[in-house]
């Protein structure tokens, strides 16, 4: 049985990781996969939790974070699509049309 | 399980109402002919006006519903009719300017519709699950309202907003993970009631707090969480720009404020700190940096950050049993003084636009108050308001604020706010200046629902100065006990 303390610290890498990865990544696609995987580093943490108090409620919100995250996808992608086909580009740098 | 009951429903009632009717509205807007989508935005109001109507009439009732899920109580029904008013300035403003700058769709309406219910189950959620979920709801809408005029700009505005968003919400997913390893709940009451016992782990639960306020601050724009505000804002339609101003702000602050007194005053000597600090920082940044500005869709987008660190001043002593209902009371009375004034504003902003973006800088402001001096009244008074110059609602909402900040204990803050007031006055006085004393020739359009907006906001901003008490003590009385 590994301790839960190993899943906790496991999902804050992975949650720093993904922030890391949002602050620093200049293609959209990137900056959304460190979204989702500080999403699923909640969903660790959550179910890793939920073991410990023997409850339900840790696993039922990692079910709706996955089914908002799938929703997120679609808006996202679609808007990034959109932009793509407006600007040929979507490299973060460039979208710099609105400044001041 | 249980079966659902009738107070479950009645709970939630508003909020069903709108949703069941949002839902059919997507269907019968498939009926509706292209160039003729004023019909939806028509519908879409009546929805709201219903779900209004009973919203009125929850008014002192409290209930719970779907195993506590869900609360419903004075202070989720002040937000419900602060937010579905919110909504039919929303519509008011959208239903010329759409029209004018050929962006009308029926969809525009029914995502209004989606987001303002993800607004109200804010306002009433009692669980970090529906937190979460209303959030999602809210914003995801407005992700595509941002991107809808498939211009550049608003595209790009639509892909950061999104970016930054998910972001966001990818803290407040974190820190409720965090938040349950800590007490075992997700539940606010029993968050409390764990923390309280002392039986938990303070630092997880703290750090699980501080990262939900991480999520609330990109919300409500704080800094150093704005750096999306000013680009959405200017990039964004006007009239969802409008709208995004004033209902996601209302949203994320009716959340922090129920979630931070229900589940965390226990642990509110650790979050005084990192809200003062937060506070502070909205307020000097917002208010600085909007002096620069040229454009006024941006001048009012940092404005609106300067505005979300007022309301959070009042709340920073949440944790003083003695100062919270004030402190929350002045919070819900300045976000439907913010509310009024932002309506108006924007809606000036919208008379003023042409199409690619012309008419939107300062200097476009000259001379209006000679060719349209009704407007020109109007727009001064809104900034004034935003001053908090009497006579207006403004000016009542940020004397309820600081005096919530002193009695809390914070007159540092209160200095700092009153000395930023100061300077914000420069920029708002510099488009009356503009209006009054400067010649130009400005043209407007002349749109019914666009005048009665920006008049009806104006009257009600200078006549309900006139007798605060009666606002105040809807709010005082709405407040979580």
């Amino acid at each position: 049985m590994v301790p839960v303390d190993y899943y906790v610290v496991l999902s804050a890498i992975l949650f720093t990781i993904g922030a890391l990865g949002v602050l620093s990544r200049r293609n959209p696609l990137i900056i959304f996969m460190s979204i989702e995987l500080m999403l699923n580093a909640a969903n660790l943490a959550f179910v890793a939790f939920a073991s410990v108090y023997e409850t339900f409620s840790g696993q039922i919100f990692v079910f709706f974070v996955i089914a908002v995250a799938a929703a997120e996808v679609a808006v996202g992608l679609a808007l990034i699509v959109e932009i793509f086909k407006t600007k040929k580009n979507i490299n973060i740098d460039e979208m710099n049309s609105l400044k001041g | 399980m249980t079966q659902p009951t009738y107070t479950d429903f009645y709970t939630l009632l508003p909020y069903l109402i709108l949703t069941v009717w949002t839902c059919v509205l997507l269907l019968v807007d498939l009926f509706i002919p292209r160039g003729r989508k004023g019909i939806t935005a028509f519908l879409a109001a009546l929805g709201i006006a219903v779900s209004l109507g009973y919203a009125v009439t929850q008014t002192g009732i409290e209930s719970a519903g779907f195993s506590g899920m869900v609360t419903l109580d004075g202070f989720s029904t002040f937000a419900n009719i602060l937010l579905l008013a919110s909504g039919l300035f929303g519509i008011a403003l959208a239903y010329g300017y759409t029209k004018r700058m050929g962006i009308e769709r029926g969809e525009y309406y029914t995502l209004l519709l989606f987001s303002l219910t993800g607004m109200m189950l804010m306002a009433q959620a009692s669980d970090l699950i529906i937190v979460f979920l209303a959030l999602e709801l809210l914003s995801i809408p407005l992700y595509v309202l941002s991107a809808i005029s498939r211009k550049l700009t608003s595209e790009e505005s639509g892909v950061k907003y999104f970016l930054l968003g998910a972001f966001a919400s990818g803290f407040v997913v974190y820190g409720t993970a965090l938040i349950f390893g800590a007490t075992g709940s997700t539940h606010l009451v029993s968050i409390f009631a764990q923390s309280a016992s002392g039986s938990t782990s303070g630092l997880l639960l703290t750090i699980g707090a501080a990262l939900l306020l991480v999520g609330f601050g990109f919300k409500v724009a704080a800094v150093p969480f704005h750096m999306w505000t000013p680009d959405v804002y200017q990039g964004a339609p006007t009239s969802v720009t409008a709208f995004m101003a004033a209902g996601a702000k209302i949203a994320g602050f009716v959340a922090l404020f129920r979630v931070f007194s229900t589940a965390f005053p226990a642990i509110a000597s650790d979050l005084t700190d990192i809200l003062w600090a937060l506070s502070a920082l909205t307020m000097i940044v917002g208010n600085l940096t909007a002096i620069s500005q040229t454009n006024i869709k941006r001048m009012l987008a940092y404005s609106a950050i300067a505005h979300a660190g007022y309301i959070l001043m009042a709340f920073v002593p949440y944790g003083n049993e003695k100062v919270a209902p004030v402190a929350v009371a002045a919070g819900l009375f300045y976000l439907a003084a913010y509310a009024l004034s932002n309506f108006g504003s924007w809606g000036v902003v919208i008379a003023l636009e042409k199409a690619e973006g012309k008419g939107l800088e300062i200097e476009d402001y000259a001379g209006l108050a000679k060719k349209y001096p009704a407007l020109a009244v109007a727009m001064t008074i809104f900034m004034l308001s935003l001053i908090g110059f009497p006579p207006t609602l403004g000016m009542v909402g940020k004397f309820y604020l600081f005096r919530s900040a002193l009695a809390g204990g914070f007159p540092g803050l209160a200095l700092i706010g009153v000395v930023t007031s100061l300077i914000s006055a420069y920029y708002y006085l510099r488009v009356v200046v503009n209006m009054y004393m400067k010649e130009g020739d400005p043209e407007v359009e002349r749109e019914p629902w666009l005048g009665f907006t920006t008049s009806i906001t104006a009257v009600i901003t200078v006549a309900a100065s006139l007798v605060p008490q009666f606002l105040f003590m809807l709010a005082y009385t709405a407040v979580l006990r």
